[in-house]
C-alpha cells in the first residue's frame, strides 16, 4: 500500500522560508499569492499491512519521526491500495 | 574526570571537543562510537557539533534512534552530567532530553561567527565558574539555531531559570540584533529541571585556548569538572588551575559508519 505523508510547520510557527518564497513570487508578479507555507512529502509503500493496521502506524511513524510535534503538523492520504 | 565525545557519522567538532577536555582541561576522554552500547564509565557525556547523519529529516532527528543514544537517556535519567553543543543540543531536544524544538535562523542563513552571550543562571553544573550577568564571547556555526518553544513553555523554562546563556551584545544587553538567528527570548543555552543536561548553540570547544581568539569556553568546562569533583567528593578546588599537561595525540577512530 502506497501512502502519502504531508509535513508543515503549524500555524502558529513562523516559517520563513515560505515567506521568501512568497516574496520571490510578488517580485515575480503573482501578487495574487497570498501566503506560502513550505513543507514536506514523504510517499511510504507498506507490505504486510491491511488497512486499518496502515491506519494505526501511520499516524505513530509521522508523530515519532516523521513531524516534530512541537513545531509541525501532518497529513496522510492512501495513493494506492 | 573521565569525559566521553560521542561520535556520529557527520559529526565534526569531535575532535576538537575532544583536544579542548583533553589537553586543555587535562581530563581522562575518550571517544564514544555511535553504535556502541555501553557508555565507557564514563562521568559526563558530550554531544558535539557537526551534521549527523547529513542533518537529514531535521537537524538531530536521525541520530537520537541511535545505540548510544539509548545509553545517554538512561545515564542523563539517572542524574548524569550531558552537555550537548550545537549539533549536540539538536539532538537533545530531538530526543526529548531537553524541552522545545529548532527552527532555521530568521534571516535562512547559515551563521558561522563569534557572538556574545550573557550567563543568566550561574547555579548550574555548566556555569558555576562565572558570574550572573556575565559576558562571554563563543563562537557560533548552524543553520538551524533559532529556538522555539510555544509560549506556556517558556514561561516555565524562564520561572525555573532553566536559560542559562542569551544572546546578546558585548556589553551584556539583549536586542532584536544581538538575537542573531532569531530565538525565543534570545535563548542560546537550556538545561533541564533537574539540572544535569545543558544544551547550548556556541561552541565553547572553539573559545577554549588564547590562540583561538577567546577562552571564555573554559568556563562551562571548569563548571562542569568542579561539579563532578565535588559530586565525588575528592575535595580538590579548582581543577582548572592545574597545570596544563603535554598535548597528547589524539586517538584515531576506530569503526565504519
Amino acid at each position: 500500500m502506497k501512502v502519502r505523508i504531508l509535513v508543515s510547520l503549524k500555524e502558529s510557527v513562523l516559517d520563513p522560508q515560505g515567506q521568501t518564497v512568497r516574496n520571490a513570487l510578488h517580485t515575480l508578479g503573482y501578487h495574487q499569492v497570498k501566503d506560502v507555507r513550505q513543507g514536506k512529502v514523504f510517499e511510504i509503500d507498506l507490505e504486510g499491512l491491511d488497512r486499518a493496521e496502515v491506519e494505526k502506524v501511520i499516524p505513530e511513524i509521522a508523530d515519532r519521526v516523521l513531524a516534530n510535534p512541537i513545531i509541525e503538523k501532518f497529513s496522510w492520504e492512501i495513493l494506492e491500495a | 574526570m573521565k569525559f566521553g565525545v560521542v561520535v556520529f557519522p557527520g559529526s565534526n567538532c569531535d575532535y576538537d571537543t575532544f583536544h579542548a577536555l583533553q589537553n586543555v582541561m587535562g581530563q581522562e576522554t575518550v571517544f564514544l562510537w555511535h553504535k556502541d552500547h555501553d557508555l565507557r564509565g564514563v562521568d559526563c557525556v558530550v554531544l558535539p557539533g557537526g551534521f549527523s547523519y547529513g542533518d537529514y529529516l531535521r537537524s538531530g532527528a536521525i541520530a537520537r534512534f541511535s545505540p548510544i543514544m539509548r545509553e545517554v537517556k538512561k545515564f542523563a535519567d539517572s542524574g548524569g552530567l550531558v552537555l550537548g553543543i550545537c549539533n549536540g543540543f539538536q539532538i537533545l531536544l530531538e530526543a526529548g532530553l531537553l524541552p522545545g524544538a529548532m527552527l532555521r535562523n530568521k534571516n535562512l542563513k547559515f551563521l558561522c561567527q563569534h557572538v556574545h552571550i550573557r550567563i543568566e543562571n550561574n547555579r548550574t553544573a555548566f556555569s558555576s565558574a562565572g558570574h550572573r550577568g556575565q559576558v562571554l564571547r563563543i563562537p557560533i556555526a548552524h543553520f538551524d539555531g533559532n529556538y522555539y518553544a510555544p509560549p506556556d513553555l517558556l514561561s516555565e523554562l524562564e520561572k525555573n531559570k532553566q536559560v542559562v546563556f542569551r544572546y546578546c551584545d558585548e556589553k551584556g544587553k539583549l536586542s532584536e540584533e544581538a538575537n542573531v538567528n532569531g530565538s525565543a527570548h534570545s535563548i542560546a543555552g537550556l538545561i533541564n529541571r533537574q539540572g544535569n543536561v545543558l544544551g547550548m548553540m556556541p561552541h565553547p570547544e572553539r573559545a577554549s585556548e588564547k590562540i583561538l581568539g577567546s577562552e571564555d569556553g573554559k568556563i562551562i568546562f571548569s563548571s562542569m569538572i568542579d561539579y563532578l569533583e565535588k559530586k565525588r567528593g575528592t575535595g580538590k578546588k579548582k581543577a582548572t588551575r592545574a597545570a596544563r599537561p603535554a598535548v597528547t595525540p589524539l586517538p584515531p577512530l576506530i569503526g565504519t559508519f
